[in-house]
């Protein structure tokens, strides 16, 4: 479970304050799935950094369960990251030059997992988004919705709590975006992942539980 | 993984690798020539130095310059006295042969009694002395003397004085047939042995000069003279007009020099036939150890105001002809382009790194995004440049085995004059060939040709290791603090 409390979050540009996200609160229970939508510049990625422990707030207070997210060292926000967070990139976020079982278990690395378990754990869920069969081509060497699929198996390798999914089918054309979002919404629906899903597509939004809208840094509930 | 993605990382950018471990090779390889070079030219140097001062020379004392002490007055050049015995008139002119025995131009002697002073010197093991002598030899036919005398007995029979070679007023005797030959003879004291010229030969026949030699009239030659002479152990020549058993040839220890002297003689024999009681013209000089040597230095030189003190790196500085001129070439243009070129590759690789760093932006964030550590990462860019380092060093490795292959393959010989005071200073030649007009000559040349050979040590390929992983962990050192200073939200910027 999210809890933030008045998060704000400013960024310095030569003279110029940005704010990112002004005064946010809100509460995100576990399990939950949470549309995001939003102009862009609103603050959705902000936001999803916020939640992801990429960074931490200018002011005021986020926790993930028990951990405080905003007062953490970088380390230990690391270490949340390895362990609890799975981020979905809308650019898939590959490493170009390793196969698509390596880019799976490169979310095992941090965690010190052995080699064996690691190449084992990273077949199945290969397996598990339909790609058993492509475990050992690079990246250039798959189509847009396989690659967001190798990108999905990498996040849900690791058996995280939260799935992060910044515009996750931003480059995909509408076959594959809702494959991919089909793809998603099981994960949520059988592993009882709190899954955040920042989307411009409304036929998504309307599938979600709850939707929010920021606009300008400001966050508004929609029915 | 760690393993697995420098591999592929390596493998999927094979430009930046390559240009990395390419000027990475280049650099490293011209670092060993160059270390290779200059260490044959070292060793040429060394070569050249043992075969004047003989093996353990750490110090020598001579009197370059200064009126010499006693015995014959030092003046310019050579004078040949003919005595009635000496010449043959026939029709055409008169034949000339003498023999001569002086102390080289351009070297001063002094008092045998410096010896002593340097033995009484603290830090000196051990000190023998020498004396550098030139036998010239005349041989040749006089024409018609150029003046109204009519007389050729006149000629024949008075004593004829000829100009001395470099003076250069010898304009006058057109046509006649001249062989002067010079041979270098040195007076060394029989009994010693571990120090002073002969300490650096080897004995190719018969024996060396001992302490019982002493006031005989016997000679070791260099082998290669006497090979030229036609002579061999048990014969005898002729030196300064008396003759000389041949009781050894010796070559030098060191392949590709020849000895210093073409002959070596006892001690007090060259003081008696050159006329030089008492004198020496150079001390070789061994200290305790070598940490004593500057010490011993400036004590000789207190207890020897009118001597000249020199070491070894003093010494080298004389070794002047195409090796000196190497030396300095390799000392000078040979280092700075050496740095030059490492420096450039370093750079290449630095700025290639941080190059690859920034591009892989989004990769590194991404990483960081799913938990990666900013040590992990950084050892990760650190890796990578290490190894593509590595097989700059490899290539450079056999880039440099192959430049110092075809050095040694050509060989090349560097002539080097020592202008030390034992042998003959330049001007000996350049003075005796203005002197005659006519006449074929042939004169010893103080030159001697040195085959420089580039050693490959094991210093020279941990150096080259040594650059390679420097060089590496450098590049990777700064790529790698440019990646830990990526910020994880990097991962989340736009594509576009
Ligand atoms: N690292 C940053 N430095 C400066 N400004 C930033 C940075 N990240 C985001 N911003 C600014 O913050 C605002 C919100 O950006 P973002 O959260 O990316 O919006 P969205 O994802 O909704 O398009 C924008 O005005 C953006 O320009
Ligand atoms: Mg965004």
């Amino acid at each position: 479970m999210y809890t933030l409390e008045n998060v704000t979050k400013t960024y310095r540009q030569k003279e110029r304050t940005i704010h990112a996200l002004k005064d946010v609160s809100l509460t995100i229970p576990t399990g939950q799935l949470v549309a995001i939508q939003g102009p862009t510049g609103g603050g959705k990625s902000t936001l999803l950094q916020m939640l992801g422990a990429l960074d931490r707030p200018t002011s005021g207070r986020i926790s993930l369960g028990e951990a405080d997210l905003s007062g953490m060292p970088d380390a230990k926000l690391g270490r949340i990251r390895a362990t609890e967070i799975g981020f979905v990139f809308q650019g898939f976020n590959l490493i170009p030059t390793l196969t698509a079982q390596e880019n799976v278990e490169t979310a095992l690395e941090p965690l010190g997992v052995p080699a064996e378990e690691r190449r084992r754990r990273a077949t199945e869920a290969l397996v598990s988004v339909g790609l058993g069969d492509r475990a050992h081509h690079v990246p250039s060497e798959l189509s847009g919705g396989q690659q967001q699929r190798v990108a999905i198996a990498r996040a849900l390798v690791k058996e995280p709590d939260v799935l992060l999914a910044d515009e996750p089918t931003g480059n995909l054309d509408e076959q594959t975006r809702d494959e991919i979002m089909a793809l998603l919404e099981g994960l949520h629906r059988d592993r009882g992942l709190t899954l955040v899903i920042v989307t411009h597509d409304s036929a998504v939004a309307r599938r979600a539980e709850r939707r929010l809208h920021l606009k300008h840094g400001t966050v508004t509930e929609r029915a | 993984m760690f393993f697995t993605y420098l591999r592929r990382e390596l493998a999927g950018r094979r430009r930046q690798t390559a240009i990395i471990a390419v000027g990475m090779a280049l650099a490293i390889a011209l670092v060993m020539i160059v270390n290779s070079v200059s260490a044959g030219v070292r060793d040429a140097q060394a070569a050249v130095l043992e075969s004047v001062y003989g093996v353990g020379t750490d110090l020598t004392v001579s009197q370059a310059s200064g009126p010499p002490e006693g015995g014959e007055e030092g003046g310019p050049g050579v004078r040949f006295e003919f005595g009635t015995e000496d010449g043959e008139t026939t029709d055409d002119g008169t034949t000339l042969s003498n023999s001569r025995l002086t102390v080289d131009r351009g070297t001063s002697t002094f008092d045998a009694s410096v010896l002593d002073t340097v033995e009484a010197v603290d830090g000196v093991s051990a000190a023998s002395a020498t004396l550098s002598l030139t036998n010239v030899t005349f041989d040749g036919e006089l024409p018609e003397p150029p003046t109204d005398q009519s007389s050729g007995d006149q000629a024949a029979a008075g004593d004829g004085t000829m100009p001395a070679p470099g003076e250069g007023g010898g304009g006058g005797f057109g046509g006649g047939a001249f062989d002067v030959t010079s041979v270098t003879v040195t007076g060394v004291d029989p009994a010693a042995e571990a120090i002073g010229p002969l300490s650096a030969v080897e004995l190719a026949d018969g024996r060396g000069l001992d302490s019982g030699d002493t006031g005989e009239y016997v000679v070791v030659l260099d082998a290669e003279y006497a090979t030229t002479e036609g002579v061999a152990v048990g014969d005898t020549i002729d030196l300064g007009g008396t003759e000389f058993e041949v009781v050894g040839t010796v070559t030098s220890t060191s392949a590709d020099a020849a000895t210093a002297s073409n002959a070596y003689i006892p001690l007090d024999v060259a003081q008696e036939l050159s006329g030089m009681d008492g004198q020496i013209s150079d001390i070789s000089v061994q200290a305790a150890s070598a940490s004593d040597i500057p010490a011993v230095k400036a004590d000789l030189e207190e207890a020897l105001p009118d001597q000249t003190v020199s070491t070894q790196e003093d010494l080298a500085a004389s070794v002047s002809g195409s090796l000196g001129s190497a030396s300095s070439l390799i000392s000078s243009l040979g280092l700075w382009l050496s740095v030059a070129v490492l420096a450039a590759a370093f750079l290449i690789a630095i700025l290639f790194t941080i190059q690859g760093v920034t591009r892989r932006t989004r990769e590194f964030g991404t990483l960081k995004a799913i938990g990666w550590s900013n040590r992990r990462i950084t050892g990760q860019v650190a890796g990578e440049s290490l190894v593509q380092g590595l097989i700059g060093g490899a290539a450079g490795l056999a880039l440099g085995f192959i430049g110092i292959a075809v050095i040694n393959a050509i060989s090349p010989s560097l002539a080097t004059t020592s202008s030390s005071a034992m042998a003959a200073g330049p001007g000996g030649e350049g003075g005796m060939a203005g002197g005659f007009g006519g006449g074929p000559m042939a004169a010893a040349q103080e030159t001697t040709e040195v085959v420089l050979n580039a050693p490959v040590t094991l210093g020279v390929v941990a150096l080259a290791v040594g650059l390679a992983v420097v060089g590496g962990l450098l590049a990777g050192a700064i790529g790698g603090w440019r990646a830990s200073k990526l910020r994880p939200a990097e991962a989340l910027r736009s594509v576009a």
